[in-house]
């Protein structure tokens, strides 16, 4: 694979292959990810991209307009890898066949409604299949397009719509589904999960990486969504450090199989610096919740410790 | 030369997407249409064919596969049955909408409930607002020659909407019957390469599919695909008249059989129809004027064109392969009883319920629902619901 040096300014003069005019909330995380993903494909590369439904989709291409340079494909919710796959096939076959000559990326994005739940068949096809392609999750942690749903990505004890805080209920009661594990588990060449860190560069490293490397690859983006996790839209890259700071969101890659944690915090920071952050914890911080936050701590110090042993760091 | 030689529905199908060699063909194994698959991915291995074959997941990955190598330039084609028909149902509207001229090999088979991998048209005929173009074949030699046409009419400029060639699960496709299978290279021609005029991998432009359209512009969509599908009606005809020229074998919306001066006319689909026609021969040796129309387009409905067949009769028998479950009939009956209004005829018209879950059908069965037509046609017997034929009292 030819990876390119990281520079910071080359990079971000590269135009833009989501153009501005969309219809994405201002701060949306998601619209972060795909930006920089695609900033990653090298000038003048061509791609197809992908799109299960979702926020993104509704809001990238409503007729007669799109935001994207490249082709791009939706077809529907739960089928962004196998649809992605037919293309990455007709693809082959129309280079076997001399009927095109160039060479194309192909890159999917979908939300982790469309990937860890409703897509996940869709997508572990795909990857078990070994189409040359990208799956890109943007996971904001619950159904956000339809209003805030409770997703098997969302966080324990999170405020959702399906899974309200009251005076009966302390928010989701289950731990959330650690899908870049279960990607790593189907032995595909790259599995990598990154999120929005000082000048970007993980997010940049790993984009390039997974587009470059010949075979499937899976790349879990951690993308804050302002409306459903209730912060101000200016402080998404704080809380985004945070996330990474307290290690509720490791960075790390998985490369042929072989763990590599990409950083770790000098000083771990306690859970609750990220969530105290968010008002979809907010119940988790009145007298006499002290046990949930204790609990949550528990289970991200477990994870992260799992994720050491798995890394040999 | 063509080739006289014998062989069963599945393998017509599968000599058929041979002679196309198409470029994609994703595919998920369900009884009874597994065989058309299995006899691909052996010509592959075999290196008679250039197709690329996807080992798909699940019916809705197949389909939703085959939608994005047709967007991406390729011809694509699978083959599916019954619930893997039903598994494709939100895809099936997406690829129609999307005008991808994609080609499937429907062996039809009853959807579950309770679970029967038998003949039924539940299937297709559920499928049947989906926007597809729906093409039926009474035995191996149509479905054969039915595919080879269908990415003619999918693919016409004025059409651009996928086809469904379907076959009777077992009745045609697992029983092996004479056929003519016709010379690959006359055959090569007339199917043709695939030219599209966009797509994903074009690469002096780019392009967009599967929009989000709001209510401003999404009727207009929608009225677009609804007129292609009328201009579907004259594409069929003129694929079918070339098809002749090439192969000597006619085809059109629906082949008529002594319908012209018939009194009493039974209206099917598919397999039964070679049933209908040994009771329609062996009635015409007594005197009784009994036809046939065979229905062979189902999508377009070409309802004028049958009502004003049927016009002359005095009792019509609508037979159904498929429950609608509304209390009133089934698919076929109800549209074409719509059409027969709309042309006056005044024909007593019953609609039959028949051959559900693969339910055997015979030529006496087929009598039976002649005598029905003469006494409905006399007064003598009224139907207050639809009937079954063949029903077990006990």
């Amino acid at each position: 694979m030819e990876q390119q040096k990281f520079n910071f300014r080359e990079i971000q003069e590269r135009p833009d292959r989501l153009a501005p005019g969309h219809r994405m909330c201002a701060g949306c995380g998601g619209t972060i990810a795909v930006r920089n993903v695609l900033k990653a494909l090298h000038p003048g590369d061509k791609a197809v991209i992908g799109n299960a439904t979702g926020c993104l989709e509704v809001s990238t291409y409503m007729y007669p307009y799109t935001a994207y340079e490249d082709s791009y494909i939706h077809s529907a919710f739960e089928n962004a890898g196998a649809t992605l796959s037919g293309v990455e096939t007709a693809f082959h076959v129309l280079k076997k066949k001399g009927k095109i000559s160039s060479d194309y990326k192909f890159i999917t994005f979908g939300g982790d409604g469309g990937t860890y739940d409703i897509g996940l068949q869709s997508l572990s096809g795909a990857m078990e299949r070994g189409h040359d392609m990208v799956y890109v999750c943007y996971d904001n942690g619950a159904y956000m397009n339809t209003g805030v749903q409770r997703s098997s990505a969302t966080p324990m004890y999170a405020d959702t719509t399906t899974t309200p805080s009251g005076r009966a209920s302390d928010g989701k009661p289950q731990m959330r589904k650690d899908l870049a594990v279960i990607m790593a588990a189907h032995n595909i060449p790259y599995v990598a999960q990154t999120t929005f860190i000082g000048n970007m560069k993980d997010l940049y490293v790993k984009s390039e990486r997974a587009i470059y490397t010949p075979g499937p690859a899976f790349l879990n983006i951690c993308a804050p969504c302002p409306r459903g996790w209730k912060y101000d839209t200016a402080d998404i890259m704080e809380i985004c450090r945070l996330a990474v700071e307290t290690c509720y969101w490791p960075l790390f890659e998985v490369v042929e199989g072989k763990w590599i944690l990409n950083y770790k915090p000098k000083k771990k920071l306690p859970l609750e610096d990220f969530l105290v952050k968010q008002g979809r914890f907010k119940h988790l911080f009145q007298k006499g919740n002290e046990h949930l936050l204790e609990a949550f701590q528990k289970e991200t110090d477990k994870r992260w410790e799992e994720l050491l042993q798995k890394c040999e760091a | 030369m063509a080739i006289k030689t014998r062989m069963s529905g599945n393998e017509a199908v599968a000599h058929a997407i041979k002679q196309i060699n198409p470029d994609v063909m994703p595919a998920f194994p369900i009884t009874p249409s597994t065989e058309i698959p299995q006899f691909v991915a052996s010509m592959i291995a075999n290196g008679e064919i250039d197709t690329e074959f996807i080992p798909v997941e699940s019916e809705h990955s197949a389909m939703s596969a085959t939608m994005g190598a047709s967007a991406a330039g390729a011809r694509a084609i699978t083959a599916t049955s019954s619930c893997g028909l039903a598994l494709m149902w939100e895809v099936l509207y997406v690829a129609a909408s999307s005008r991808l001229p994609i080609v499937m090999a429907l062996v039809n088979r009853g959807l579950t409930g309770p679970l029967n991998i038998n003949a039924e048209h539940s299937d297709s005929m559920g499928a049947r607002d989906s926007g597809w173009i729906q093409i039926y074949a009474e035995n191996n030699q149509e479905v054969y020659d039915n595919f080879l046409q269908a990415h003619r009419i999918a693919e016409h400029k004025d059409v651009h909407l996928p086809v469904m060639i379907c076959q009777d699960g077992f009745i045609t496709s697992h029983a092996v019957e004479n056929i003519t299978l016709w010379e690959d290279e006359p055959i090569k021609k007339f199917v043709g390469e695939y030219e599209p005029e966009h797509y994903l991998l074009k690469e002096d432009e780019s392009m967009a599919v599967g929009p989000y359209a709001v209510s401003n512009y999404c009727m207009e969509a929608k009225k677009a695909q609804a007129e292609a599908m009328v201009r579907a009606k004259q594409v069929i005809l003129d694929v079918a008249k070339e098809f002749e020229e090439v192969t000597g074998q006619k085809y059109g919306f629906f082949e008529e059989y002594k319908l012209e001066d018939a009194e009493y006319a039974v209206v099917a689909i598919g397999s039964v129809c070679g049933t209908a026609k040994d009771a329609v021969d062996k009635l015409r040796a007594e005197g009784v004027k009994a036809g046939l129309l065979k229905v062979r387009v189902f999508r377009p409905f070409p309802g004028e064109e049958m009502a004003k067949a049927l016009k002359h009769c005095k009792a019509i028998a609508i037979m159904d392969r498929s429950e609608s479950y509304s209390g009133n009939g089934g698919p076929l009956g109800a549209e074409l009883t719509s059409a027969l209004y709309h042309e006056k005829v005044t024909a007593e018209v019953v609609n039959v319920m028949y051959g559900l879950s693969g339910r055997d059908v015979r030529v006496n069965d087929m009598e039976e629902v002649f005598g029905w037509l003469a006494e409905m046609a006399e007064g003598k017997r009224t139907f207050s619901q639809y009937p079954y034929l063949g029903l077990r009292e006990a």
